[in-house]
């Protein structure tokens, strides 16, 4: 299976999943959002851009909870928490954003 | 919300009319070669597929003598017929345990019994085929391997073993499932299901200390890769990562620094779940299970305690010994291995937390009593341990505990949804449709005693929950870990939660023990 972005046809996984991180650009986010019927806000880009910056430090999405931390501290308080972020993200921060975001699908009991 | 029917939830449990092929479609995603390699399986189909198969069933009817006398013995009494959650969420008779059962054993009678190999019309013996195979597939992945059935069948015919052994067969022939294999492979290169390595598991936990500071005043550690403690916790990896598992992982944190033990988790064996069961493959639980020992016997701790986990304390408790034994090198003073529940509840017997039930009054709860727990395995060293202990831990942290109806809990208790390895996004009509026992029980006491949240102590339980609760009208904070409750009601000597009972002490309506 395959995306198109901008003329060119990135591979995805049975899921939609990014195959290759280092093909993402910011419209395969917009892309990918579209055809869940949504339009990207700043709000998300927050999410988005926070969860490149730590899977480029620690090779794996970060914890709800220090997700959660971290936009807390960016955004106020009243948005640290899962809540608001499912808000953003009806399918789920950890599995939607991180889609989103190029990263792979966080596995396991989660 | 979703393109099915979510299942209605009725007054009381209604048995549905069957509805032949309602679940023909739902298999999950079969998983790559690449994922089936590092197990030691094909990636696709071999020529000689059939052989393979076959000579496989022989291999495990030879080595689980229970799977041949499961299959010999059952009788097709039926009383089995409505005691699977997925029956009872889809109405497809396949998913009736016989029937299930049934898949397997028209095969096996056709190869390895006198009158199928002669006379198969006769005993409904089939040969295997590519398309038996993929209805294998189709519902072997349909059973949790929860064991409620099993409870119920006269003869005490476990089908877990049978959806076990048709997976591994199915395995032998490339076809695996994508979900389970992905996950064991990055056990055996990281040490979790997650995938989560050593740095960022480092730096979850220094978040989790902050947290607990910042909430009770007190430095509460969670020590990682720690040699010469007493104390290895093996945990699901989910426990960092999710909520509300990670809300339990702060509560053993708490019960540890309460106690004055030492302890520490392992980066190396940080991961409980054991996927190696679901797909009933010993060498790859065996070798799962191994990075265990070998991360207790490198730390040099004297004991094992097991999270909140359900599986892994099935693993744990029936066949840790055999599978990566002998632990002469542990304390054997204490049980080997040891769940957290006891543990807690030991101190608490002996007075040594203090527990303020107030902090958990706007709660009222019920318990989910996990399968693998529950059917698979007993805790402390009383008979039905599992079932008291972990309801004596949430009546010590909470004033308000209902339990749902009497044919849902403890040995009877509905599986979640979500267990075997079935916890994956590409059969979620399946999984919410399977939830559907348990939600009608939990309607229940939401109705009758206001109960507004639902504790587990299993991994897949909690994250199956926070999945489908919404798809019955509840909200996926109702899924809360038993710990979770531990930590909130938990007075840490020099908290800022004990200067304010003390400061109040002659207040009225603060419950306490110890």
């Amino acid at each position: 299976m395959a995306i198109d972005v901008n003329g060119k046809s990135l591979e995805v996984d049975e899921e939609g999943y990014l195959a290759d991180l280092n093909q993402w650009e910011p419209d395969v986010a917009t892309i990918m959002a579209k055809a869940d019927g949504s339009d990207l806000s700043d709000a998300h880009w927050e999410v988005i851009n926070f969860l490149r910056e730590y899977y480029e430090e620690y090779q794996i999405a970060p914890a709800v909870r220090v997700l959660t931390k971290a936009i807390g501290k960016k955004l106020g308080k009243d948005k640290g928490n899962s809540k608001y972020l499912y808000e953003l993200f009806p399918y789920g921060p950890a599995k939607q954003a991180c889609k989103y975001a190029g990263l792979p699908k966080p596995t396991g009991c989660v | 919300m979703a393109d099915f029917d979510v299942p209605e939830l009725n007054e009381y449990p209604i048995v549905p009319k069957l509805r032949e092929g309602a679940m023909a479609h739902s298999a999950p995603f079969v998983a790559a070669g690449k994922f089936q390699g590092p197990l030691g399986f094909p990636g696709e189909l071999p020529d000689n597929w059939k052989d393979v198969a076959i000579d496989k069933m022989g291999e495990l009817l030879g080595k689980y003598r229970s799977l041949q006398v499961f299959l010999d013995i059952c009788v097709h009494c039926g009383a089995c017929t409505d005691k699977c959650h997925y029956y009872l969420g889809t109405s497809d008779p396949k998913n009736m345990p016989v029937a299930r059962q049934d898949l397997l054993r028209k095969v096996y009678r056709r190869y390895f019994t006198f009158a199928g190999k002669y006379f198969p019309k006769l005993v409904g013996a089939v040969d295997l085929t590519e398309d038996v195979l993929d209805e294998w597939y189709t519902y072997f992945h349909q059973c949790s391997q929860c064991r409620r059935c099993s409870v119920f069948c006269p003869y005490g015919i476990d089908t877990a073993e049978i959806s076990m052994a048709a997976r591994e067969i199915l395995d032998s022939v490339g076809k695996g499932q994508k979900y389970c294999n992905e996950i064991l492979g990055k056990v055996f290169v990281i040490g979790n299901n997650l995938g989560l390595p050593e740095p960022a598991l480092k730096n979850t936990l220094e978040g989790l200390e902050e947290d607990i500071e910042e909430e009770t005043g007190v430095k509460v550690r969670l020590p990682l890769d720690e040699k010469g403690v007493d104390i290895l916790l093996v945990t699901p990896s989910a426990d960092f990562f999710a909520e509300p598992h990670v809300d339990g992982l702060m509560g053993y944190a708490k019960v540890f620094h309460a106690a004055g033990v030492s302890w520490t988790l392992s980066s190396y064996a940080s991961e409980a779940g054991n996927f190696g069961m679901f797909i009933g493959s010993y060498e790859n639980m065996r070798r799962a299970a191994m990075r265990i020992r070998e991360a207790a016997i490198d730390l040099g701790v004297k004991r094992i305690v097991f999270g909140e986990c359900g599986h892994a304390w099935r693993i744990a408790y029936s066949f840790l010994d055999t599978l990566i034994g002998p632990f002469d090198f542990l304390d054997q003073n204490y049980p080997i291995p040891q769940h957290i529940c006891e543990f807690t509840n030991n101190l608490l017997k002996e007075g040594k937390l203090r527990m303020n039930k107030a902090e958990n009054d706007h709660m009222k709860l019920t318990f989910h009593d996990s399968c693998n727990v529950a059917r698979g395995a007993g805790m402390g060293q009383v008979e039905g341990g599992q079932f008291t202990i972990p309801r004596d831990l949430i009546r010590a942290s909470c004033n308000y505990f209902y339990d749902m109806d009497q044919d849902t809990i403890l040995d009877a208790t509905f599986c979640c949804g979500g267990g075997g390895g079935l916890l994956t996004d590409d059969i979620i009509e399946l999984r919410v449709k399977g939830a559907q026992p348990r939600m009608e029980a939990l309607k229940k006491v939401t109705e009758e005693h206001g109960v507004t949240n639902l504790a587990a102590i299993c991994a897949i339980c909690k994250s199956q929950f926070a999945k489908t609760l919404p798809y019955y009208g509840f909200t996926m904070d109702q899924i809360v870990s038993v710990h979770q409750l531990v930590s909130n009601a938990i007075v840490l000597k020099g908290s800022e939660q004990e200067a304010e009972l003390d400061g109040s002490a002659e207040q009225q309506g603060e419950a306490e023990t110890a």
